[in-house]
């Protein structure tokens, strides 16, 4: 899976360089989201900007990066959803828990 | 057979084939001739369909063995869509997986998939067939 982490202060940004984020390969952005938060991270932004097409494993990994970023008291948000991917946030409910944003510029203004 | 297409693929139980299955949706979208409904729409809701009833077979049907069978028929015409995806595992209990969305816990990893499934198609069933099992999903389209 092509991912691409960024250090901005603090953060970290995952940029998720795929077409799809799917049940094919979801668990390596899941692998990597652990490993920074065991190594000290607190707030990870994930852009999905390249993202066109998800589905419900794409979305249950990064719930399980919610979830895991609540447990140390940091924060998992997420910027550049296409249409066809916040479609299924909207679906499944998920846009009521996590903090969407446009841009990765959006986003870091909101820490 | 006017206006009407069908096909039928057989992938290796793999997930590497989950893009390859949900293409071959979006295209027979685009494809159909005399639909007057939002065609990227349609191709959007293909691919995911396509994409969870391929991972179900895959995981929870045929136990995630490499060396299994996925069969997948789809026929799509302007008023209806069906797609069967066959496997030959020992098959799940549709109706035991909960629905996330009206559990307590909204933070649930897993258990989407079937309520995507059911949210996108107008019909789901699942049911033995000869050696293996088969989900059955249609949707009326206008």
């Amino acid at each position: 899976m092509d991912l691409k982490t960024e250090a901005n202060g603090k953060l970290m940004v995952i940029f998720v360089r795929e077409e799809r984020l799917d049940a094919h390969n979801s668990e390596e952005l899941k692998t990597e989201m652990n490993h920074l938060f065991e190594t000290g991270t607190k707030d990870i932004l994930i852009d999905l900007k390249e993202v066109r097409f998800i589905d419900s494993s794409g979305l249950g990994v990064l719930v399980s990066g919610f979830k895991n970023a609540s447990t140390r008291q940091g924060s998992l948000r997420l910027c550049g959803l296409q249409n066809q991917v916040r479609s299924m946030f909207e679906l499944t409910r998920l846009h009521r828990v996590f903090d969407i944003f446009q841009t990765v510029d959006e986003a870091l203004e909101s820490y | 057979m006017k206006n009407r297409i069908e096909v039928e693929i057989k992938v290796p139980n793999q997930t590497r084939y989950l893009s390859l299955i949900g293409k071959i949706g979006e295209d027979m979208a685009r494809e159909l001739v005399n639909f007057c409904g939002d065609r990227e729409a349609l191709a959007h809701h293909l691919n995911v369909v396509l994409t969870e009833a391929m991972v179900n077979a895959i995981r929870h049907a045929n136990a995630a063995d490499p060396d299994k069978v996925v069969q997948i028929r789809i026929s799509i015409s302007n008023k209806m869509l069906a797609i069967k995806v066959f496997d030959s595992g020992q098959g799940f209990d549709l109706n035991a997986i909960p629905d996330p969305v009206f559990e307590a816990d909204q933070l649930e990893e897993k258990g989407r998939g079937i309520f995507i499934i059911r949210s996108l198609m107008d019909s789901v069933v699942y049911r033995k067939i000869g050696s293996g099992n088969v989900l059955e999903m249609k949707k009326a389209l206008h």
